[in-house]
């Protein structure tokens, strides 16, 4: 049943209006930062509000005007939709409060930019998980390209103009091919409302141009969710604040890149059209060597950061991976895989930033027996570590589960092989940060006591690394995420049978 | 009294200009005062023309001068879309006629009853191209706009006198070219009456009298909306116009010609025609080309009213490829970005005028760190540099949609590529200003005209600046309602079966 309610745009609205708060309220900064938070508890609150209603088959619309003279302002609620709103929500809240702690532990300038173009980004995450339609879609990918550049070049030297650059670049780029395809993809169908199943048929053009298109739209998502060869820009934007970091890998940025490659694949072209034309599978391989490439990559990096980074570059491949290959069950994986990164990642992300705030040091080689000085902090670390490898019990485990599951119905266990390599080298990269700092003695004599990162930054650090564990073995615990995903991928694969399953 | 609303826009500030300097002469503020009001009286009258057409599903309106009939008499013939043009040409001009107030600040009172004769006199040529309906008409407030703006450039300084003059041996070549054009159809038809000429010439439109007629009309607006090739006049001209002025003159004064080429092209000649189609098809492809020179040479300048006069090459160029495009939603996309461009071309005028008067400086390398400063005007810098490059959701983004919709319904996928080319092209340059300004460290401007109070300029100043910013969003929300609720009652009936 669709009910009309406006509460989605009340929740895209509500951290805009907090950015323009946050602009006039500069010189007071914790009337600023209350904005902020404030924000965030609405918003995370109107969003679970719809949860109830989701799960029980409705969802809520609402068309606020007419975007152009046929196409309509629209955000709907649907399960997929939900899944991502839910995360993004969720965690604008921990990652609001840890970037008070790391803004003023850190002494940065600029922080009234950062926090009002921070909250744009997350509205316009919201937007694009809500969105009914490709050009409602299109115009929050957009806005949130943009409201990711100031954030990217925050540090305002040379190295984080460059990056700025590099990420105009690859982002404005595959913005404007998508948004031709966009263009193309109406003068095809007449329409542009999302639709489970796709929209496009077989029918409507030759089956190269189809193809053509797939890749030049899905070229707009991959950019963003970095698969390679399109990566790129996101180990360079680590110059930027590590909370921003976090919002890049973990609440917003690449997740709406992934997010975009999943509404196509699910709701434009849908499995139906993907398996006639067999386009899927190209983007299947492309995501698979990202999944290895990266975790090799990553093994070589000594800053904490830039591993984290090539991680999430093969993490999102999972995503792009489920969803390339159609099955029922890997598009379940992937959704869930959204949530299971969100929260690993902003975990890593956080830690790494607690320890370059507390004790300043940023590679890892210089991290020897910090677990003496930061037990808690590395505990959470080592869970995410252990998650992002596949370990039962972590919310990590469910998501690749389910991905594996689906390769068997597709009958395609070639990337059953890939999951468990890729497992193994996570392990590789990740574990050995957990051991030098618990088991490795210091030479130089630091870390020799106790002193945690201050509390703002510390209970976020805790609270995601908890809910990772209780995710893992209830993934349905609070608002029935796993639920939502798999609603998602039903509504998606109905009524087709193919595929081999 | 609402029936004479046609005559009243261009009436008013005619008046007013020819007032303007006496008033000065009694008091010094008095021409300033005498002509804002008739701009504004100018832009309500036309506000109030656009609620008469668009009533009632859209009808048009045919005022004759001093009730002489047609074809014999001049007639104005306001349908939707001339009165959304005018609508805009008298608010850029409203606006543009106060912001420029602070800039005269200490001139004497024979310049500035000049000024205002001359801005009020641009206003009516731009203002009476649009309305009227007779050709030669047309051609008498051509050279009333284009004297009227090589005085405005040549206000500019040493410079601007040079660039006013050579603007002046152009724009005669091209009022020439025009005059040559109508004096073809003229001698075919006996007649110079729009509506009259398009019933007339239907069964002369393969005679060579029309071809040689088509390509001078393309020479002559070409000339006059800076199409390429015909663009050399343009850089010199806007970036050293007087600065109060250039809003107004990259604005609204190349646009008019881009109408009246629409009118020319699609109601007196109609683009079924084979010779027609040729013609939009050569101004497609100049304007295509112009759009990729454009934004090339753009990004090679330092000097931020130059960099904007290239682009304005560039953007010129969407209209042409709009109208080539010749299906419906190429010239809704064509006459959207007539007023979504002057729109955001004026702003970005506007901004780096009020650099200029605060600082003195228009070079875009020392313009880092002006946000702490001016916060207004960066703000507007921001949503007009959005704007141009076509990110959602500013008004030029649904432009370029529309432009972009009828290429590709029409099949012509290489205006399709040249958008999406040109609009990464415009980003290179547009981010180059935005990065400019948020990453470079403070240069250390000297204040030349500092601030009085709290504002970061004059109130006259902030008030436009600001208004065009969110002007610029608002156009990209309410899109549909000037799509919808304008454009397509006033498109020809072919495009609407």
């Amino acid at each position: 049943m669709t009910i009309t309610d406006i509460r989605p745009f009340l929740a895209v609205g509500v951290s805009l209006l907090a950015a323009f708060l946050i602009m006039f309220s500069g010189k007071k900064p914790n009337v600023r930062e209350f904005w902020s938070v404030a924000a965030a508890f609405i918003k995370a609150g109107l969003i679970f509000s719809m949860v109830p209603a989701v799960l029980a088959g409705n969802v809520y619309e609402y068309t606020l005007f007419q975007v152009t003279d046929t196409l309509g302002f629209t955000l709907r609620t649907d399960a997929a939709g939900m899944v991502f709103a839910c995360v993004s929500s969720f965690l604008y809240i921990p990652v609001s409060f840890y970037a008070i702690g790391y803004m003023r532990g850190h002494h940065e300038k600029e922080q009234t930019g950062f926090y009002a173009a921070f909250a744009v980004c997350l509205s316009a995450a919201i937007g694009i998980a809500l969105s009914a339609n490709l050009l409602t879609f299109f115009i929050f990918y957009e806005l949130l390209t943009i409201a990711t550049w100031p954030l990217v070049f925050h540090e305002r030297n040379e190295e984080a103009r460059f990056s700025g650059r590099k990420y105009l670049i690859y982002t404005l780029v595959s913005g404007q091919l998508m948004l031709a395809g966009i263009v193309a993809v109406y003068v095809m169908a007449g329409t542009l409302e999302f639709q489970a199943g796709g929209f496009l048929t077989i029918d409507m053009a030759p089956k190269w141009v189809l193809q053509m298109l797939f890749f030049l739209m899905v070229l707009g998502g991959a950019v963003k969710a970095g698969v390679m060869p399109l990566h790129g820009w996101l180990p360079s934007a680590m110059v930027a604040p590590t909370p921003v970091s976090a919002l890049l890998h973990a609440v917003a940025v690449v997740k709406a890149g992934a997010f975009c490659v999943l509404r196509l694949i699910g709701f434009v072209f849908g499995p139906q059209l993907l398996s006639q034309i067999g386009a899927a599978t190209v983007l299947a391989w492309f995501a698979a060597f990202t999944i290895i490439a990266s975790s090799l990559i990553a093994m070589k990096q000594d800053n904490l950061k830039r591993r984290l980074a090539f991680s999430t570059v093969g993490q999102l491949s999972y995503v792009v991976l489920g969803a390339a290959l159609l099955a029922p069950l890997s598009i379940l994986g992937a959704y869930y895989h959204i949530v299971a990164h969100a929260l690993m990642k902003i975990t890593l992300f956080m830690c790494a930033a607690a320890i370059i705030v507390t004790a300043h040091k940023d590679n890892i080689s210089d991290m020897h027996g910090i677990g003496r000085k930061m037990p808690i902090t590395m505990a959470c670390f080592t869970i995410a570590s252990l998650g992002i490898a596949g370990m039962p019990f972590i919310i990590g485990f469910i998501s690749k589960w389910n991905l594996a599951l689906g390769a068997l119905q597709v009958s395609q266990p070639f990337y059953i092989a890939i999951l468990i390599c890729s497992a193994l080298l996570s392990l590789s990269y990740l574990m050995p940060v957990a051991y030098l700092a618990f088991f490795k003695p210091n030479t130089k004599g630091e870390f020799q006591t106790y002193g945690e990162a201050n509390k703002f930054m510390l209970i976020p650090i805790c609270v995601t690394a908890a809910l990772s564990v209780i995710l893992g073995i209830m993934p349905n615990f609070g608002p029935h995420l796993y639920d939502l995903a798999s609603m998602a991928a039903q509504s998606i694969t109905q009524g087709w049978i193919g595929g081999g399953w | 009294m609402s029936q004479h609303f046609p005559v009243l826009i261009v009436l008013l500030p005619l008046t007013a200009a020819l007032l303007s300097p006496f008033f000065s002469l009694m008091h010094k503020q008095a021409g300033k005062w005498i002509a804002i009001a008739a701009l504004f009286g100018a832009f309500l009258c036309s506000a109030g023309l656009l609620l008469q057409v668009t009533a009632d599903g859209g009808q048009t309106i045919h005022y004759w001068m001093g009730n002489w009939m047609p074809p014999l008499g001049i007639e104005f013939v306001v349908d939707p879309i001339n009165a959304v043009i005018v609508t805009m040409i008298t608010f850029v001009a409203l606006c543009t006629a106060i912001y420029s107030t602070p800039f005269l600040k200490k001139s004497n009172w024979l310049y500035m009853g000049g000024y205002y004769t001359l801005m009020a006199l641009l206003c009516v040529g731009l203002s009476g191209m649009t309305l009227t309906g007779d050709v030669f008409n047309l051609y008498v407030y051509l050279e009333i706009a284009s004297l009227s703006g090589y005085g405005l450039i040549a206000l500019g300084g040493n410079k601007g006198t040079l660039a006013a003059f050579r603007y002046l041996l152009i724009g005669t070549i091209g009022a020439s070219l025009y005059l040559l054009a109508i004096g073809f159809m003229y001698s075919m038809t006996g007649s110079l009456n729009m509506a009259d000429l398009s019933v007339l010439l239907q069964d002369k439109m393969d005679s060579p009298l029309i071809i040689m007629a088509l390509a001078l009309l393309i020479a002559a607006f070409g000339i006059k909306m800076a199409l390429f090739p015909f663009h050399g006049w343009q850089p010199d001209s806007y970036t050293y116009s007087h600065p109060g002025a250039a809003p107004l003159i990259s604005g609204a004064m190349s646009k008019v010609p881009a109408y009246a080429m629409l009118r020319f092209f699609f109601y007196l000649f109609g683009a079924q025609h084979l010779f027609v189609q040729h013609g939009l098809t050569v101004i497609g492809i100049l304007g295509a080309i112009g759009i990729i020179l454009g934004s090339v040479m753009a990004i090679a300048q330092d000097d931020f009213r130059r960099m904007l006069a290239y682009s304005s090459v560039a953007q010129i160029g969407y209209i042409a490829v709009g109208l080539a495009i010749g299906s419906l939603y190429g010239l809704i996309g064509a006459i959207l970005h007539i007023v979504n461009h002057a729109f955001m071309k004026g702003s970005l005028f506007m901004v780096i005028g009020g650099v200029q008067y605060r600082f003195g400086e228009v070079r875009i390398s020392k313009l880092g760190q002006i946000g702490k400063k001016m916060p207004f005007t960066v703000f507007t810098l921001c949503v007009a540099a959005l704007g141009m490059i076509g990110i959602p959701p500013t008004g030029g983004f649904f432009s370029k949609w529309y432009i972009m919709l009828g290429a590709m319904q029409t099949q012509q996928y290489i205006y399709v590529a040249v958008l999406v080319l040109s609009s990464l092209l415009n980003a290179v340059y547009f981010f180059r200003v935005l990065e400019n300004v948020f990453i470079n460290p403070d240069p250390g401007l000297k204040e030349i005209n500092p601030p009085a109070g709290k504002l970061e300029l004059p109130l006259q100043m902030l008030i436009p600046i600001i208004v065009f910013g969110i002007g610029i969003l608002a156009l990209g929300f309410c899109n549909e309602a000037i799509v919808d609720g304008i454009i397509k009652l006033g498109l020809p009936e072919v495009f609407l079966r």
